[in-house]
Order: C-alpha cells, then sequence, then structure tokens
C-alpha cells in the first residue's frame, strides 16, 4: 500500500483525515484497518482512528517541523507513506468474539422479520449465520458498527427514535447491524439483547470489541442471559 | 484534604488535560474547554500542568474547605467570596481552614478554572480525571458535581508564600486575563470544511459574512448556533466518519453545530468549516446569546497562530514558576 491512491484531507492543526473510498464496502473497510495497523506499528505516536471508508490521523504538529520550528507536513506525508509501504502488519490478534443474544428480548424482531417477509426463527437464523466486521466504534464508547449483516435483514430506522434503548440492545439500522454498550437514545430496531458488557472503564482494553475484529451471534434463552448477567454483573 | 461542595453551581466538574488515545474505541478526549487557563490556574498555585481542575460554568458553587488552601482561579472573571472578603481574579490566593467560599455570577466569559495546590486527588479513569458528562465516564461515575460532594485533593507541598493565619490574603500580583480572555469578542478564525464548496451561493457567504448566535442548547459537545441558517446546493449522502473538535458540521436543520470536547468521536453531517485551535478557548468562553461570527483563514495562518500562542503560553508559566520560587 502507500499514499498514492489515497486522498488525503488536512483537517485540523493535529488531524489528517486518509480517505480510501466513499462507500460502505467491505474491501474499502479492510483498506482502512490494514492501514490503521501498518501506521500505528510504525508511528506509535500517532493516534489512528478507522472508520468505514477513512482513517483518522491525530499527531502533535510539534513533532513534526522544519529547522525553524514550524509545521512541515510534507515529514509526516513522507513517514505516513514508508509506514504504507512497509510489509503488511498482520492484524494479530485475529480475534473472532461471539456475542450471546436472547433474541426473545428484541421488542423489534417481529417488525423487522414481517418487514423481511419472514419468520422470526429464519430471522435469528440469518443474524447468527454470519461473520461480522467491526468496521468502526463510534457513536458512544464501545459502539461496534458491523459490517456483513444479510441485506434480506436490512431495515429503514425507527422514525421516532428510542429516548432511551437498554443496555445490551442488539439492533438493526439500515444495512447496518450493531449493540447498545449502555442505555442511549437511538433509533434503530432492536432484535435482542445481550448481557455480556461491550464497555467497562475498569477494563484494560475498557472496550470488547475494537476496529477490525470479527464477531458472531449466538442464539440464548432468557436462562442462559439471567445466568451470563448475573456473572457478568449486568443484571438489571 | 476535602473540598465539600454546598452548593454545585450551574454546571461544575473536574477537567483535565483530556483522556487520549480512546477514539478508536468509542470515547473522545473531553478535558477543560478553555486549555490556556487551566494551565495557567495550575502554575499560579505551582501545580504541575496535568493536574486537574475544577470546571466552573457560567454560575459558580459555593464550597467549604475544612483545612488551609492555595487556589487560584483562571478562565471566565467570576465573582468569588471566601468568608466574604472577595478573591482577585488570576492571582494566588491563601484561603485559611473553615472558609466558605462563595462563587456567583460570571462578569466576563462563561468557564472559570479553579485550581488547589496539589491538585484534586480523585482517581483517573483510563488514564485521565476529566470528566465526560456526555459519554458518562471520569470522576464521580462521570457526572456534574452536585451539593454535598466531597472532593480529596492531592498532597499540598509547603510553601513561603504565605505565613498562615485565619484570613484569605493573595499574592500582590496576578496575572491580567486581556490577552487570554477575549473582551472585545473578535470573529473567529475558521477553515474552509471539506464541505464547504457544497453549501449553496448565499451560504458560502454567509458563513464569513453572517452573525450567528449561540444557541442555549449549547453544551461541552457542541455549540449550536442560531440567527443565520445554511443550506447545501442538494442533500448529501455521507457515511459517518471520524470527527475532531473545533469541526463546524451543517446537520439538516441549517443551523451548524461547532464540535467540543465531547462531541462524539464519529459523525456523519457535512463538514462546513473547522475552527482555528487557536480560537477553541475563545469560542470556550462565550455563552449562550453572544455573537459569533467568522473570518476566514488558512492552515498556514492557523498554524502560526496556534505556535505563537504556545510560545507565549511556555513563557508566561515558566515567569509565573520564577516569581513563586522567588516569593
Amino acid at each position: 500500500m502507500s499514499l498514492t491512491n489515497v486522498h488525503i484531507e488536512t483537517l485540523a492543526e493535529d488531524a489528517w483525515l486518509l480517505r480510501f473510498g466513499n462507500d460502505i464496502d467491505v474491501a474499502i473497510n479492510a483498506r482502512v484497518h490494514g492501514a490503521a495497523a501498518q501506521i500505528g506499528a510504525a508511528l506509535s505516536d500517532i493516534e489512528c482512528v478507522p472508520s468505514y471508508a477513512s482513517l483518522l490521523l491525530r499527531f502533535d504538529p510539534r513533532h513534526w517541523t522544519d529547522t525553524q520550528g514550524r509545521f512541515a507536513g510534507h515529514h509526516l506525508r513522507d513517514a505516513i507513506d514508508s509506514a504504507l509501504r512497509g510489509a503488511a502488519v498482520s492484524e494479530t490478534p485475529m480475534k473472532e468474539v461471539v456475542i450471546p443474544v436472547w433474541y426473545g428480548a428484541g421488542e423489534d424482531l417481529g417488525d423487522v422479520a414481517a418487514h423481511a417477509g419472514l419468520s422470526a426463527v429464519e430471522v435469528i437464523a440469518r443474524h447468527t449465520a454470519v461473520t461480522y466486521r467491526v468496521a468502526m466504534i463510534g457513536f458512544a464508547p464501545g459502539f461496534p458498527y458491523l459490517l456483513g449483516l444479510d441485506p434480506t435483514l436490512a431495515m429503514p430506522r425507527r422514525p421516532t427514535p428510542r429516548t432511551s434503548v437498554p443496555a445490551g440492545s442488539v439492533a438493526i439500522g439500515g444495512q447496518q447491524t450493531g449493540v447498545y454498550p449502555q442505555a442511549l437514545p437511538g433509533g434503530w430496531q432492536l432484535i435482542g439483547r445481550t448481557p455480556v458488557q461491550l464497555f467497562d472503564v475498569s477494563a484494560e482494553p475498557p472496550s470488547l470489541l475494537k476496529p477490525g475484529d470479527r464477531v458472531r451471534f449466538r442464539a440464548i434463552d432468557e436462562a442462559q442471559f439471567d445466568r451470563i448477567a448475573t456473572q457478568a454483573g449486568t443484571a438489571a | 484534604m476535602t473540598i465539600e461542595l454546598i452548593k454545585s453551581g450551574l454546571l461544575t466538574s473536574i477537567q483535565d488535560a483530556g483522556r487520549r488515545g480512546y477514539a478508536s474505541l468509542g470515547l473522545g478526549r473531553a478535558g477543560a474547554m478553555d486549555e490556556p487557563s487551566r494551565r495557567l490556574a495550575n502554575a499560579l498555585v505551582g501545580n504541575a500542568h496535568d493536574q486537574a481542575v475544577m470546571e466552573i460554568t457560567l454560575a459558580g458553587p459555593t464550597l467549604c474547605f475544612r483545612e488551609a488552601a492555595v487556589i487560584a482561579i483562571t478562565g471566565g472573571i467570576i465573582e468569588a467570596r471566601a468568608n466574604g472578603q472577595a478573591l482577585p481574579p488570576w492571582t494566588t490566593c491563601f484561603l485559611p481552614a473553615g472558609t466558605i467560599l462563595r462563587m456567583g455570577g460570571m462578569r466576563h466569559g462563561c468557564r472559570s478554572y479553579l485550581s488547589v495546590r496539589g491538585g484534586f486527588g480523585v482517581a483517573p479513569v483510563l488514564g485521565s480525571r476529566s470528566t465526560d458528562l456526555h459519554a458518562r465516564i471520569g470522576p464521580c461515575g462521570g457526572r456534574a458535581l452536585r451539593a454535598g460532594d466531597a472532593i480529596a485533593t492531592g498532597h499540598a507541598a509547603a510553601c513561603s508564600w504565605f505565613p498562615g493565619g485565619n484570613e484569605m490574603k493573595a499574592l500582590g500580583w496576578g496575572l491580567d486575563p486581556q490577552p487570554w480572555l477575549d473582551y472585545a469578542q473578535a470573529p473567529l478564525a475558521l477553515l474552509r470544511g471539506h464541505h464547504f464548496d457544497a453549501l449553496d451561493d448565499a451560504s458560502r457567504q454567509m458563513l464569513f459574512s453572517g452573525r450567528f448566535v449561540i444557541s442555549r442548547h449549547s453544551n461541552r459537545t457542541g455549540t449550536r448556533l442560531e440567527g443565520t441558517t445554511l443550506q447545501l446546493r442538494h442533500p448529501l449522502e455521507l457515511i459517518s466518519e471520524a470527527s475532531v473538535p473545533g469541526t463546524l458540521q451543517l446537520p439538516p436543520s441549517g443551523q451548524p453545530i461547532l464540535l467540543l470536547a465531547e462531541a462524539p468521536v464519529t459523525g456523519g453531517y457535512p463538514r462546513i468549516g473547522q475552527l482555528a485551535a487557536v480560537d477553541l478557548p475563545r469560542l470556550a468562553q462565550r455563552r449562550p446569546g453572544d455573537a459569533v461570527c467568522f473570518t476566514e483563514t488558512s492552515m498556514d495562518e492557523a498554524m502560526d497562530r496556534l505556535r505563537r500562542r504556545d510560545d507565549a503560553l511556555e513563557r508566561l508559566l515558566r515567569r509565573i514558576g520564577q516569581r513563586l520560587e522567588s516569593a
């Protein structure tokens, strides 16, 4: 990889955005994660924030100066280019996280099934059949935007967002699926709940998932949900 | 030592330089909105620059100091009385044990910074003592301080500036807030954003000639601007991207929002501008109802002003240190 086909947007004095495309696309997103791994490995004092099709770099402009102490963007550009030209960094550990979901707790599961013309059981089967990729984390700490949703399950957001979606809600919004790490306002369709904690400030790292991780969902019942919730301390 | 809150004030929170390194996990930096004022408050009491301070918004809290303390208040000029005696702003002050410090309204600016010698002894969360009120992460469970809270302070090394005693005392010198606090409310420097060219002709003009007013719905996540409505030539369908504080985004309402310390780390609205970083503290000192005008700047000019501001700040911090040592 190199910077040749990458558009660099100067966002702020301490921030550049590398844009790899303009679409939500598995291949573009994979390039973003690859670049984040290479730049992260070569330039550890640059903070990399991946999103669907672009990579935010936050740096200290005082570290990239000419002999007069002025910011020298070409030094930074060259350093990024040579990081990208280096050997691909294997994104180890290639973590696959399995998230247990009690689909019976999803308030909108029936609506999603009706919209898809499927039974609730088929919706669950299709939602659990796929290995997703964490395209990015945003909106709230630990909230994963997952790529890979079966297109038949895509459904627009609710016309009126809920003022509070319960913590652990597994949801569909358009072509995307994700999990609410905490109680938040939100407009996505709720198809289930996980008892697993996605963001915990006392853990290091605090987020169960990081950008680029693989995710699978596994269906559980109410009794299993309660047992895991009790162990995890997430029981309501 | 602990400081007790008798009254919370409008919005009071503990803030340091911010929580770095968690944006890829969805958590922004938070931190003091007016960072130079935070650093100067620490310097005035002889603290290391990374100590947390109390950020006070528009109407101040009432605090009880059980033990003697050395404090300073910088940022917005707020009415502050220690057992009835007025405290000079931007000045190192000694408070005797048992002081009730009543802070009232803010005469200039929007946010004051109270430092205490020794710093605030609250436990860091993910490496920082900043409170992210929006994400609910930080000291006190990530919430604003409220009446009844008792905030621990760190160990205050002995200093020879004050002989002690039972009365409030202030050092005979303080800082001039003038260069740091933007009394004149001059136009703020704005860079063109990635989607500036998507604005219609009139809106491109209005962005740099119009007058905006800060909405009362503004907070630490963003300043909402009213008074002038902007429009795109045609709607843009954008996918979510990472964003940074200082970005001026345009939601469909046409009322721009300038993202601040607690803004979500990703967003999908068109980005029509970027406030020069050097002007972020100046914006942070404007209050709801205040006017905002933008003047166009270039990245070179913005970088140059930031560098000169940082150099001036470093010089002043060194001078404060020298004066305190010789006091």
